[in-house]
């Protein structure tokens, strides 16, 4: 019974499936878009977080957070991260207690006397607030967008360190190129031209438009392209806090395994050593 | 059953032997994977994976377990408990990672497994029960993959389970009612997490029930071995342990430095970067993915695009299950004396095109629907139904074998250039002989 169905079965879906071949050959392919044409994957982005080695450098993560505090802070939250995460970065007690106490953004509350909501300043056991009460709240006042949090952000895109990046400096009128190919293709008001992003244009305003936007304390030249790399290998690490930690297990674990397979080989051949296999 | 000259267990300690009398709990662990079980001395490395696959699911079970003390099953929770066990559970990303990656070590080494059992003709008389239930296996960790995929509720999670659930809506007429019942409503939400998470935490248990059986038909005929030829004395076995144990061990050792490799250095590799958004049923990805092992079947499904008598989609549907349950009938759809495909060279040549048959398959299941994809997907769908239901009997009915060797030993000492002659089958050896 097998031997006779099967066969039949076999051909059966086979013949289905050369129908819709013949239906695939026919249709037209898809038309180009530009989308399709322009858009550039990010470029390479050396990070000290990078290989299996790779450690952060606390002095670029403060940068970083500096970036995000001054500029990003005012459209997107990092609310998976709290405040005394930052002593990873090398802030010490004090430092992280003021950091919280000075945010802008404060922690929602109830007022304790008439129950009415309220805030109040943050702590260190607080988690980065939300900057809009609600994604309501948030695409009216982007032009119809959301501002998405960051803490994921390099985890949330392919190849995501080296995607925020190249987005964060890649913005830029479009090219001639695009109007020849793509008449169609505009920009409209509100949005912004940039290569990288999926769709080409996208709702945030450059947030890193000129050198010198931030005053680094280290004295660090804050060139647009220096406040990028800053910004991003601090998303790295609200990303992946744990990043060296993994690292180090890593290694230790590679050792003790290499080792282990050493004596599991020596194991195998005194076992083996008088029988012919 | 085993070989008369199996070793029989026997207690030394006292207490072991107190033991023995009441429970011989000790005496069966001898016999399943001990020194009372005798294996063929020729085993190659493919014959670690089995235990691979053990040793992969007790991982999955132990960090499953811990993972589940901190989860949280609540639509509206669930991405925060699992970044929360990321971030602030002592040791959480370790586990987190362990067990993601781990779902991925679990299916290299199962499909390493099932191609063993293709190329040396495993899942032939007798031991088509280990092959049936080994196919069963498959998709009990098939499903339990998928629902914990969708446990953290990321965007992947989210629409995974809206594709996949919307599957069952291609049965007629009573399709979308299925669909519905299964998921406790219109959409993936709190009602399909729970029954989710209650399944994907009980059906490794069931795994590991059907693990025993699979072992316990293993044990009646005895492992196979790559010279195709059945165990005739007690001169072509060794003892389970410690043989296998040792050669088994350097496997594990293997194993577990590849799973490091990519658990402490390339932890979202094997992942796709959109479920570390939160699952928002209001925006749909510009491509939904299964994880890379759900892949070939993903593209076999994408291949129907034309109703012909049936809709597309239900064909899609019937090709898709049906890729996986025709495993079952191989034992049957291969009638070919011989067992291994060493044997058998042109049964050997298909297999292997169907090997990179499958490898394509999973490229175009990962890769957006173009027209050029489409055609490769078809084709290769083609031939994957062809391979197994039509060319496959045909082969098996009409190649001559090679000749096998005599015996085990026999092939042991060839393959090894040794010169002593085999000693023939010990008399009136009552092991069972395969259809040759
Ligand atoms: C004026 C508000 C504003 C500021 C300031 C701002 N952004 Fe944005 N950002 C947005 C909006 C709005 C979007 C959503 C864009 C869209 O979806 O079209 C966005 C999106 C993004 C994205 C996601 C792009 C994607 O792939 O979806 C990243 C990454 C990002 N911003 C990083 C930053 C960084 C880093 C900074 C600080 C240097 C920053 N933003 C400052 C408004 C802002
Ligand atoms: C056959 C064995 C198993 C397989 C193949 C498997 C597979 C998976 C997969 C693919 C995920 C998603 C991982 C991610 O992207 O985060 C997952 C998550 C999860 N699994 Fe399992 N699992 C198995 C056994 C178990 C067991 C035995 C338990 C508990 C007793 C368990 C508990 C969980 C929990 C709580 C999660 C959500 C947390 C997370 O996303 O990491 N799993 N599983």
């Amino acid at each position: 019974m097998t031997r006779i169905i099967a066969p039949l079965i076999g051909l059966g879906f086979a013949f289905v499936l050369v129908l819709g071949l013949f239906g695939t050959i026919t249709t037209a392919s898809e038309p180009a878009t530009a989308e399709h044409e322009f858009h550039l994957a990010p470029k390479p982005l050396e990070l000290a977080s990078n290989g299996v080695f790779g450690k952060f450098d606390k002095q670029q993560l403060q940068r970083g957070f500096q970036v995000y505090k001054e500029v990003c802070s005012a459209c997107h939250s990092i609310h998976r991260v709290a405040f005394r995460d930052l002593a990873d970065l090398g802030y010490n007690e004090g430092q992280v207690k003021a950091i919280a106490q000075q945010w802008t953004t404060e922690q929602p509350s109830t007022n304790p006397e008439t129950g009415e909501p309220a805030t109040r300043k943050n702590l260190p056991s607080d988690k980065f607030p939300k900057v809009y009460a609600n994604d309501t709240a948030a695409r009216a006042a982007n032009n119809n967008a959301i501002p998405p949090d960051l803490s994921l952000m390099t985890k949330a895109r392919p190849n995501g360190a080296a995607y925020v990046h190249s987005l964060l400096t890649g913005y830029g009128e479009s090219p001639a190129e695009v109007q020849k190919e793509f008449p169609k293709f505009t920009t409209p008001d509100g949005l912004y031209f940039n290569r990288y992003f999926p769709t080409l244009n996208l709702a945030m305003p450059p947030p890193l438009a000129s050198d010198g936007q931030v005053t680094y304390a280290d004295g660090t030249k804050s060139t647009v392209d220096q406040m990028a790399k800053d910004v991003t290998a601090f998303l790295v690490w609200t990303a992946e806090p744990k990043l060296e930690a993994r690292h180090t297990a890593g290694l230790a674990s590679v050792i003790f395994l290499l080792i282990f397979i050493g004596l599991t080989i020596g194991a195998y051949k005194s076992v083996w050593r008088n029988v012919k296999h | 059953m085993s070989f008369p000259w199996a070793k029989h267990y026997e207690p030394k300690a006292p207490v072991m032997k107190w033991l023995d009398d009441r429970l011989p709990l000790p005496r069966l662990v001898y016999n399943a994977v001990g020194a009372g079980y005798p294996v063929p001395r020729n085993l190659n490395y493919f014959w670690n994976f089995g235990v691979l696959a053990g040793a992969a699911l007790v991982i999955q079970i132990v960090t499953g377990i811990v993972l589940a003390m901190h989860y949280s099953t609540d639509a509206n929770t669930a991405f925060d408990s699992v970044e929360a066990i990321m971030r602030d559970v002592n040791a959480g990303w370790f586990l987190r990672y362990a067990h993601a990656n781990g779902a991925s070590m679990f299916f290299i080494v199962v499909y390493t497994h099932i191609c063993r059992g293709l190329y040396y003709g495993s899942y032939k008389a007798p031991r088509e029960m280990v092959w049936l239930l080994g196919v069963v296996i498959f998709l009990l960790m098939m499903a339990t993959a998928f629902m914990g995929y969708v446990l953290p509720w990321g965007q992947m999670s989210f629409w995974g389970a809206q594709v996949i659930t919307g599957f069952f809506s291609a049965i007629p007429v009573v399709g979308e009612t299925i669909r519905v019942w299964l998921l406790g409503g219109y959409a993936p939400d709190a009602a399909a997490l729970n029954r989710f998470f209650s399944l994907h935490y009980l059906l490794p248990f069931v795994i590991a029930g059907v693990i025993i059986l699979h072992i316990w038909a293993l044990h009646i005929p005895g492992s196979s071995n790559p010279a195709g030829v059945e165990v005739k004395g007690e001169q072509d076995t060794v003892p389970f342990h410690p043989y296998y144990t040792a050669k088994d061990g350097i496997g594990l050792g293997v194993f577990l430095l590849v799973f490091a490799l990519f658990l402490f250095f390339a932890p979202n590799m094997l992942g796709h970067p959109d479920n570390y958004i939160p699952a928002n049923p209001l925006s749909t990805p510009a491509h939904i993915v299964p994880e890379w092992y759900f892949l070939p079947f993903y593209a076999i499904l994408k291949s129907f695009t034309v109703d012909f008598i049936l809709p597309a989609k239900l064909w899609g549907v019937l090709a898709m299950f049906g890729s996986i349950l025709l495993l079952f009938f191989l034992p049957w759809l291969d009638t070919s004396p011989a067992r291994t495909a060493n044997h058998r060279p042109r049964y050997r040549m298909f297999l292997i095109i169907l090997l990179v048959d499958v490898l394509i398959l999973g490229y175009v299941g990962g890769a957006e629907a173009s027209k050029t994809n489409v055609l490769i997907g078809q084709i290769t769908t083609a031939y994957y139904f062809l391979h197994f239901l039509v060319i496959l009997p045909i082969v098996s009915a009409t190649e001559r074998p090679k000749p096998v060797a005599n015996s085990i030993t026999e092939a042991v000492l060839k393959g090894k250039g040794g010169t002593a002659p085999a000693k023939s089958a010990i008399e009136g050896s009552p092991n069972p002989m395969p259809a040759e």
